[in-house]
């Protein structure tokens, strides 16, 4: 460290200087070189822009459409002067790989950025005190709140969590570890069930309780249904993360005399568990937002109810399919600034379950 | 010309062979009879894998197990400590005793054979969610032994597989940091903590740089103090320095057989049988 601190005028023949080698990094490209490309990129725009005010082409989607057709035209064109035919065609693979990236990305960005445009205006503290059961469907957003939804929606998706991840789990243990006759058939019924639709499974609820044994409407048989939409989504992908666990490491444990169940607990589930704590966030992701089986389940409250075994209760994704319904201009507010603590919500879960899942030990 | 050629570099590697197996006494340290295989068959479905395999492993001695690749040595060792019938068509026929008791004699407790063959495998595979020091100790866990002094046994592991010294102050470091060749020392180390009577050795060193391979030789002949060691190996240099005894297996088409085995120098410098000679002078195989 000396060595920065004195600062010794160049040229110096301090050995120690000659010495330490400094961290390249020739790989990268420098700005000089890089010059060409932003040129490139910078022309293909201007000539997009003039392109469609001059042509019949119009309007953004025109414009997108001429600069993705100019670009690979002009990187080709670069790097085909530049340097030879293999760069240009090297060129065009990865300007498409970028464009698919970025239709990729888009969409999801697009919805992102509107939740968080029309939903987050509305958020107000008090509505995370309050609910909806003296609101007026035209009342301002100052008035009422979500907090039945918020709690139903952690209610029903908790529930769902506890009674999957048990099932979900040990239907992935008895194909990967136990293997056991039934597995083929096992197998093809988590499949077949991970294509339930989810009203399917909200109606299957509400034929067995609702029906046949006479029940009511409860948050409970709202998790159950999430439930049956949840265990395919853990199982499978829980399996998946097993099947890649080496069988080296189970029969290093097995050969120190381990049983099968202490070989699968303590060497087989530690060595899978991030892929494991993934497994259970896509089953919730699944599940988080839906409705359909929520409206035939827990039947939607406006009103607080604290009691997840009894008596109406409402969801996030609920409340916002119930205040677009009511056609009002604060109603479609209100759903909006749902879906954004909905999506708040579930990003929080997922957090949470990241880093748990990144610690190790 | 050629041939007289041919043939007398081969009597050279013979004889340097030879010489190192010569330095080894066998059965020196010999505690009677540790192990036997009595007319060992395998299949896998319906292939005929092993054929009748006859085999003594005396105990505190090395015996070197070699022939060429799917000649059913693996099949073999895995037989010995009941690993074979983890795969799903795998079965068997014939006994292997452990102190004269047959390990698949009805009703007897596969995890407590296992606890006294321990198994060192081809890949080092250390458990990836452990630490050093939990890998040494896992064994303890997983077959539920419960014993008063962990860091005493952890310390005497580590040193008998000769990992010690470069571990001692990283033991709550991930197994996965270490290099391939200490990661194998600490599946050695790891065999060592439920202190098993005989340590079967699947070409423990394939992966290996030759110093790590020496080490691990080191380590073997020490071990073979206080118990009996089975290793695979393909490597004939191998076979000669750390085994007292060595089997020569072969299969030609069918299934394996036990072609030869005697004491290593034997085996090495003065063979009975014509193929055992042609492929420990690297004439086949």
């Amino acid at each position: 460290m000396s060595t920065v601190t004195e600062n010794k005028p160049q040229g110096s023949n301090d050995p120690n200087q000659m010495m330490v080698p400094r961290p390249l990094k020739p790989w990268k490209a420098t700005p000089k070189q890089l010059l060409p490309d932003v040129f490139g990129a910078i022309g293909t725009v201007i000539a997009s822009l003039i392109l469609v005010l001059v042509s019949p082409l119009a309007g953004i989607l025109g414009f997108i459409l001429t600069f993705i057709v100019l670009s690979l035209f002009i990187a080709a064109s670069i790097s085909w002067i530049r340097k030879d035919r293999k760069a240009a065609a090297n060129s065009v693979s990865t300007i498409i790989i970028y464009f698919l990236a970025a239709f990729v990305l888009l969409p999801v960005a697009s919805i992102v950025f509107e939740i968080i445009r029309k939903g987050a205006p509305g958020l107000s503290i008090g509505m995370f005190f309050d609910d909806m059961s003296v609101t007026a469907s035209d009342a301002p957003l100052s008035e009422g709140g979500l907090l039945h939804a918020l709690v139903g929606s952690l209610y029903v998706v908790a529930l769902a969590t506890i009674v999957s991840i048990p099932i979900g789990l040990l239907t992935a243990l008895y194909l990967t570890e136990v293997k056991g006759k039934a597995s083929g058939t096992v197998r093809f019924f988590v499949q077949a069930m991970s294509g339930v639709p989810s009203i399917v499974a909200g109606l299957f609820i509400y034929a067995v309780w609702m029906i046949s044994l006479g029940g009511s409407y409860n948050t409970a048989a709202g998790s159950l249904a999430l439930a049956i939409l949840m265990i395919p989504t853990v199982a499978r992908t829980a399996e998946e993360v097993l099947k890649l666990i080496p069988t080296d490491l189970r029969e290093a444990g097995l050969a120190l005399g381990a049983t099968q169940w202490k070989t699968v607990a303590l060497v087989v589930i530690p060595a899978a568990r991030s892929g494991l704590i993934t497994a259970v966030i896509l089953g919730t992701a699944r599940v988080a937002g839906e409705t359909a089986p929520l409206l035939l389940t827990v039947g939607g409250n406006d009103a607080m109810n604290w009691n997840p075994f009894s008596g109406n209760n409402s969801a996030l994704p609920f409340y916002v399919w119930k205040n677009f319904g009511l056609g009002t201009e604060t109603g479609a507010e209100r759903a909006w600034t749902g879906i954004f603590v909905l999506m708040v919500v579930v990003m929080i879960f997922f957090t949470i379950a990241r880093v748990l899942g990144n610690k190790k030990g | 010309m050629d041939n007289e050629g041919e043939k007398d570099m081969s009597q050279t590697k013979v004889n340097s062979l030879a010489s190192i197996a010569a330095t080894r006494t066998p059965g020196t340290s010999a505690m009677g009879v540790g192990l036997e295989a009595r007319n060992v068959h395998a299949w896998f479905g319906q292939k005929h894998v092993l054929s009748d395999i006859s085999l003594d492993f005396y105990a505190g001695t090395v015996t070197a197990l070699i022939g060429p690749s799917g000649c059913g040595k693996s099949t073999f060792i895995r037989i010995l400590n009941r690993m074979h019938e983890f795969i799903p068509t795998a079965a068997m026929a014939g006994e292997v005793l452990l102190d004269g008791k047959d390990v698949y004699r009805s009703g007897v407790d596969v995890t407590k054979i296992r606890l006294g063959i321990g198994m060192v495998f081809q890949k080092p595979n250390p458990f990836p969610s452990m630490t050093i020091k939990e890998n040494v100790l896992s064994g303890l866990k997983l077959a539920q032994i419960k014993i008063n002094n962990s860091d005493e046994l952890l310390e005497d592991c580590l040193v008998r597989a000769g990992l010690w010294s470069e571990v001692k102050d990283r033991l709550d470091q991930y197994g996965g940091t270490l290099s391939g060749g200490q990661q194998q020392r600490l599946c050695i180390a790891r065999s060592l903590a439920v202190k098993p009577q005989v340590l079967l050795m699947d070409e423990p060193c394939s992966a290996l740089d030759p110093g790590s391979t020496l080490r691990i030789e080191e380590t073997i002949r020490d071990l073979s103090k206080t118990m009996t060691i089975v290793i695979v190996t393909h490597n004939m240099q191998q076979a000669a320095r750390v085994s007292d005894y060595t089997g020569f297996f072969l299969s030609d088409g069918g299934p394996g057989e036990l072609i030869e085995t005697a004491p290593t120098s034997h085996i090495f410098s003065n063979p009975k049988d014509k193929r055992t000679e042609d492929y420990v002078t690297g004439r086949f195989g």
